[in-house]
């Protein structure tokens, strides 16, 4: 056991991936001698060299198209790209190859790429390095979809999305990187994707949340009187999604905010509302809440707090749908 | 002849102010006069003093992350003293402040972008100057649109976009030289190579020997001077621009400097490059340069220095007041801005915000949709 930052804990995830398949090879920009912009591959390439460790040019639809052909010829690339913002240019490459390949050749060709993306907000940074596209990938078919929010989860979900047959385009909430340490078990360990987590468990009220506002909800959950009791679940993988979980305790809460901080049109939130309805109509008590981004250009770091669901905004969401 | 050569071509190197001071000349006739030489330079040194001042606001978190532009004032300056104010148009990346700011981009504009400010892109009118752009490699495109939209309207401007070396690596890139060479557009596509993007050096970025050959596959006129001569810079951007104005189409210019800082705040560059690289290029620090030619001519001396220098804090400090002392914006600022006349949810989630009185659900508090303010 370790007290690791989620930084620390992906980096573990990749050294022991590393260690015991030798065809797991990370690429991106600033990755090797300078360990990332964010560090997370800090230490890597002195360890398994430049062929495993690999800086690459400024391009990020060469990142993924090439590691989409890597990936054919049997190797496990593990891109990385710098940025969500920068996503654009290896959209194509990540949306119409790695994500069709296996279905265009009725899986004779098959993609097994781990694409890691610092993602979401609330870190100060300038315009494109604070957005949250998760919704994009997952309606974009053929990617599973995964954002862990500690340390431990980060570690067993990216060695479980490395070692999937398929493409995961796996977020990382650079709000959460050092933003505290948990223990994370030395010995490999995986979770399953597609599984989401309940954090607290409640019966009054059903939260569902991933990435960074997982710490938000809590911090709001701290702030509601203490009678009311809130079921938080952190969904973890968004796609595949673990309505199951959801459903069940919507079922028994009859109460559900949800809370992302992507925009709320077309968010992730109308999917699982949605999916809520289907299952629970007859278990609601009160329409179902969203508290997202607004439908706007995700603001400079001046006025970002007020774009992302923080605390207060969640927990007035919260006494809302209770006192509907 | 079973074989033959079917393409030769070479690359020219232009210097005409060495570091040590001395002009070449044969080369430097008709091009800067001794006020313009005068002139450059203290915009040099005030884009200098900015980006000491924007360092010192970053570390004390009076900031966010910002790019320091030191070492590569010449570059901006040379190449941006040869586009007409008013006129021709600038398409930066994040490293020529001061080609914007002598384009008539307000100092503190640059300040409010690095500050998390929105208003700082608010560029005033007939100031001819797209926003500082974040993803690497896209701008140029849109100096082809632009300078395009010159050429179908028959007006004789041009169009400079400026861009780092690692940034030619970026598909888009290409697509712009390409349609800049195709529909022969008045476009000036000036790389800073300095030596640099972020932790990659330039010999692992591309396998080429120059950057400046790559426009030789799009059929584009190119050179590569050296970026920390103000006179070189000038020279092959008027020529550059002499040409597009007169349709000649296209033109590429590889100006050869250095980051003699971090990347930006946010970068340690102690973790990948050696020191001993640091001071050989300090030695060619285009101010020290142009203040050495422009003594040798008997133009400067210590106490025009003094003089500049506190003039130059003055400018900065009063920049940085009026980008600190600008009232915060209010939430309303990133809806009002989303389309010219606002949906009405849109309207709905701004109003919802301002009185941040309920959730997500204003109709419950009676609030009423109002016009959009456009
Ligand atoms: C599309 C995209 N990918 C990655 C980044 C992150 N990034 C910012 S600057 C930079 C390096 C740019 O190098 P260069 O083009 O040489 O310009 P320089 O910073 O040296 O002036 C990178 C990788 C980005 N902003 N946009
Ligand atoms: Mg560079």
């Amino acid at each position: 056991m370790a007290n690791l930052t989620l930084v620390q804990a992906i980096n573990l995830a990749l050294t022991q991936e590393m260690q015991h398949d030798d065809r797991v090879v990370l690429l991106g920009e600033d990755i090797s001698i300078n360990g990332g912009v964010f560090r997370v591959t800090e230490g890597l390439h002195e360890r398994f060299g430049s062929d495993r460790v690999i800086d690459t040019p400024l391009a990020e639809s060469g990142i993924m198209g090439t590691s989409v052909g890597l990936a054919i010829a049997g190797m496990r690339p593990v891109p990385e790209i710098q940025f969500e913002g920068f996503l654009g240019p290896a959209y194509d490459q990540l949306v119409n190859h790695a994500g069709r390949m296996r279905v265009r050749t009725r899986s004779a060709l098959t993609i097994p790429l781990t694409v890691r993306v610092p993602v979401g907000g609330g870190i100060h940074a300038p315009e494109l390095h604070s957005d949250s596209p998760e919704a994009i990938y997952t309606h974009s078919k053929g990617i599973k979809v995964v954002m862990p929010s500690t340390p431990y989860d980060a570690k067993g979900l990216l060695i479980s999305a490395i070692r999937d047959p398929d493409p995961v385009i796996f977020f990382e909430p650079k709000r959460v990187y050092r933003s505290f340490r948990e223990e994370v078990p030395e010995e490999e360990y995986t979770i399953e994707i597609g599984q989401a987590k309940v954090v607290n468990e409640g019966s009054d009220i059903t939260i569902v949340t991933w990435g960074a506002p997982v710490y938000q909800c809590l911090a709001a959950m701290d702030n509601l009187p203490e009678d009311v009791s809130v079921e938080l679940i952190d969904l973890r993988t968004i796609y595949p999604m673990d309505i199951d979980t959801v459903i069940q305790s919507v079922q028994k809460t009859g109460r559900c905010v949800i809370v992302h901080e992507a925009p709320l049109t077309a968010g992730l939130g109308a999917e699982i509302s949605s999916q809520i309805q289907e299952s629970c109509f007859l278990y609601l008590e009160a329409p179902v809440q969203r508290v997202a981004g607004f439908d706007t250009i995700m603001p400079y770091y001046k006025l970002e707090l007020s774009y992302l669901p923080e605390a207060p905004r969640i927990e007035k969401g919260i006494k809302e749908c209770l006192a509907y | 002849m079973p074989r033959r050569t079917v393409y030769e071509a070479s690359i020219e190197y232009m210097q005409i102010l060495d570091e040590h001071g001395n002009l070449d000349e044969k080369l430097a006739k008709d091009t800067l006069s001794d006020d313009d030489v005068v002139y450059m330079y203290e915009h040099m040194v005030t884009c200098r003093q900015l980006d000491e001042i924007a360092f010192k606001l970053q570390r004390s978190g009076r900031m966010g992350t910002y790019p320091q532009n030191k070492g590569q004032e010449a570059a901006a300056i040379g190449s941006g003293f040869a586009a007409k104010k008013g006129e021709d148009w600038l398409v930066p990346c994040y490293r020529e402040n001061a080609a914007l700011y002598m384009h008539g981009l307000p100092m503190h504009y640059i300040l409010l972008h690095w500050m998390g400010d929105e208003r700082g892109n608010q560029i005033p009118d007939g100031v001819n100057i797209t926003p500082i752009s974040i993803p690497i490699g896209t701008h140029m495109l849109h100096a082809v649109g632009i300078a395009w939209a010159m050429k179908l309207r028959k007006e004789p401007r041009v169009v400079l976009t400026y861009f780092g070396d690692g940034s030619t690596s970026e598909g888009d890139f290409h697509e712009a030289m390409n349609f800049a060479s195709v529909f022969q557009t008045p476009t000036v596509f000036i790389c800073q190579n300095n030596q640099w993007a972020i932790s990659t050096p330039r010999e692992s970025q591309m396998n080429s020997e120059t950057v400046a050959q790559k426009a030789l596959a799009y059929g584009m006129p190119t050179c590569q001077i050296d970026g920390n001569d103000i006179f070189a810079a000038y020279k092959a951007t008027k020529e550059a621009t002499d040409r597009a104005r007169a349709g000649g189409g296209p033109s590429f210019i590889e100006m050869v400097t250095y980051r003699l800082g971090d990347h930006t705040t946010a970068d340690d560059a102690r973790r990948y490059r050696d020191q001993a690289e640091v001071d050989a290029w300090k030695e060619k620090d285009p101010i020290i340069r142009t203040r050495l030619y422009l003594e040798s001519r008997g133009l400067w001396d210590d106490d025009r220095q003094i003089k500049l220098q506190d003039r130059a804090k003055t400018i900065v400090s009063e920049v940085v007041k009026a980008a600190e002392d600008i009232e915060k914006p209010g939430t309303d600022d990133f809806f009002d801005h989303m389309f010219a006349v606002l949906p009405e949810h849109l309207i709905r989630q701004r109003d919802t915000l301002r009185t941040s009185s309920i959730g997500q659900n204003p109709e419950q508090a009676g609030l009423r949709a109002t016009p959009a303010r456009v």
